[in-house]
């Protein structure tokens, strides 16, 4: 039987979770909100005007979720883009895609599997940072009910299940960043400058996002996207924003993803 | 002199006519900007060869290896392993097929074993059962649990032998595969590879060592500036070459005198006691009887077989090429 996509996509889990590197970056993530708790507990106030920053010392619900907020500014996509703009280009430079192209896969195979693998680990790191936050907040203030941002109350089960949630819609621009990062991994056959590609790209946007005045078209830029977790915690649920988020971050990834995948099927692959 | 470059092969028009071939490569060409790496190669091996590929540094021999394999896209010219074109047929044209160009890479914070476990899943079906097998082959089962990072280059190297052989290859396409080993690594390397041949694997390989060739190979192929210069038997190359004789005489400075004022005669050098000449066999013929009427007595006339290094450098660095490019660096 001839080897498939999921084939593939185990084989650059395993890889992944071979490499300290990969530990270093959850950990990062893990450790982002143990920090922003012992900073909390070293002081007085904290930053209330951040989405459900009022909650702090409330409720440990919000903590991740406030710092989802400032993860969103700059360190979700700087790990994000160290890990896809890395998986392609680190094998060209290692020697190792040479090998993997004579064997019975596919090169669209193998980067769907390198893809996939991506976007999992984009997945394991909210996820940990999400933990990490759950419990750190939980100890420090308690499981308790939550006031979202239209001001309901919600219960600290309900919480915590649209805290999940909240997570689902952030990293939908993530995966885009990620789609971006395996594009210029692809394309260049350079981790360094696919990483600060990735990182310039993610930048540009918030320049950009910064200096159009009209804010319907600032809705348009894969930056703003970061935001539209926002509607899980309003009630009603305001599905506009998610919705944007969904269609605008999945045309930011179809591109660059299909870009990858036609340059890597017939690029040459020489040298070491 | 050696035999005229080989006339253009058949183009492979008729699938049919090369279905049996493992190899057969006809006008390969591939450039990089203004610098020709190939022009115009082509290359047929028969099931069962052991075809050494040679050629200098920078001659061609490595992108025409990896257009084999379908890393490269030539600019022109086909290729078809077992009738199976490796630039549009990807992966079915490697089925049957292994090996690597320049030195096999792995990944170096994964074990031996585990690597070899990852591309034998990435070759499908059974591969995975022959894991131990070609860790036992290339006799690196003991160090099978440690990590690639901390492999030498010559355990690298068997490394590479042994994930070719996952694929159980009827083809077997290695460049270099002796660099890095040690002269007990290059003689087991080479009874290894005398040993695939022996159970009927088509085994191509590029190589340095010339002695190393002259003793597996039965068909070469000579790339000389992105050209090839000869691809034949080793016996028939052997045979093109002009004979050479060494020749001790009584009186050596008239011999010389003699036989230099023959134009048929070739390559006159004195070397010690011992004059070394090419010459056909009938003019040697004429020459020990003209050297016997001028009353110079023959102690010894030895015909001498050229090495193939003789022919190697002969037939890459001899003379000008009538199409000579620009090597690739």
């Amino acid at each position: 039987m001839r080897p498939t996509v999921l084939t593939a996509y185990r084989w650059e889990l395993r890889k992944l979770l071979s490499q300290k590197r990969t530990y270093i970056g959850v950990g990062a993530a893990a450790l982002l909100p143990i920090l922003f708790v012992s900073v909390m507990g070293l002081q007085k106030g904290g930053p209330y005007d951040a989405p459900l920053g009022h909650n702090l010392r409330k409720s440990g619900l919000a903590l991740a979720l406030v710092v989802l907020t400032f993860a969103s500014r700059f360190g979700a996509q700087l790990v994000t883009a160290l890990v896809a703009g890395d998986i392609v280009a680190s094998e060209t430079a290692g020697g190792t895609l040479k090998m993997v192209l004579t064997r019975s896969l596919r090169r669209s195979q193998i980067l769907a599997g390198k893809t996939l693998a991506s976007f999992t680990y984009v997945i394991a790191l909210l996820l940990a940072l999400l933990a990490a936050g759950l419990v750190g907040g939980t100890i420090a203030w308690g499981f308790h009910p939550l006031t979202n941002l239209t001001g309901a109350q919600l219960s600290a089960a309900h919480a915590l299940a649209l805290s999940f949630a909240a997570l689902g819609v952030f990293a939908i621009p993530l995966l885009a960043i990620a789609a971006f990062g395996i594009f210029l991994s692809a394309a260049t056959q350079n981790s360094a400058a696919a990483i600060v590609g990735t990182l310039v790209y993610e930048l540009a946007q918030e320049a950009v996002g910064g200096l159009v005045h009209a804010s319907w078209a600032k809705h348009y830029l894969l930056s703003d996207q970061f935001d539209a977790w926002h509607g899980v915690f309003q009630s009603p649920t305001f599905w506009t924003p998610i919705i944007r988020a969904a269609w605008i971050s999945a045309i930011f990834a179809a591109v660059p993803l299909a870009l990858a995948f036609a340059i890597f099927r017939r690029r040459d692959v020489a040298g070491e | 002199m050696l035999t005229d470059p080989p006339a253009p092969a058949a183009p492979l028009s008729s699938r049919s006519n090369h279905e049996q071939l493992p190899i057969a490569a006809r006008g390969l060409a591939k450039s990089y900007g203004r610098i020709v790496a190939v022009d115009d190669v082509d290359l047929t091996v028969h099931e069962g060869d052991i075809y050494g590929f040679l050629g200098p540094n920078g001659a061609g021999k490595t992108t025409a290896m990896r257009i084999l394999l379908g890393l490269l896209r030539p600019n022109g010219g086909q290729v078809r392993l077992f009738g199976r074109d490796p630039q549009r047929e990807m992966p079915e044209a490697l089925d049957g097929v292994a090996g690597f160009v320049e030195s096999p890479h792995f990944y170096p914070y994964l074990t031996g074993r585990t690597n070899l476990e990852l591309f034998a899943a990435f070759d499908g079906g059974d591969a995975s059962t022959r894991v131990d097998r070609a860790l036992e082959t290339v006799g690196l089962e003991g160090r099978a649990r440690d990590k690639v990072g901390g492999y030498s280059q010559g355990m690298r190297q068997r490394l590479g032998l042994a994930v070719s052989l996952l694929r159980q290859p009827r083809l077997l396409i290695l460049d270099e595969p002796t660099n890095g080993l040690d002269p007990g690594g290059i003689r087991d390397m080479r009874d290894l590879i005398k040993e695939l041949a022996a159970e009927g694997m088509t085994i191509f390989l590029s190589s340095h060592l010339l002695a190393e060739v002259e003793e597996l190979c039965t068909r070469v192929a000579v790339i000389r500036s992105g050209q090839i210069v000869y691809e034949g038997s080793l016996a028939e190359l052997h045979a093109s070459a002009t004979p050479r004789y060494r020749l001790r005489t009584s009186d050596q400075e008239r011999a010389q005198r003699l036989i230099g004022n023959d134009g048929r005669v070739g390559e006159l050098n004195r070397l010690g006691n011992e004059l070394v000449f090419s010459a056909e066999e009938p003019v040697v013929l004429e020459l020990s009887r003209a050297l016997a009427e001028a009353g110079i007595g023959i102690a010894a006339l030895i015909p001498q077989t050229a090495t193939l290094e003789h022919l190697f450098f002969e037939l890459t660095e001899g003379g000008e090429h009538p199409h000579r490019l620009e090597p690739v660096t």
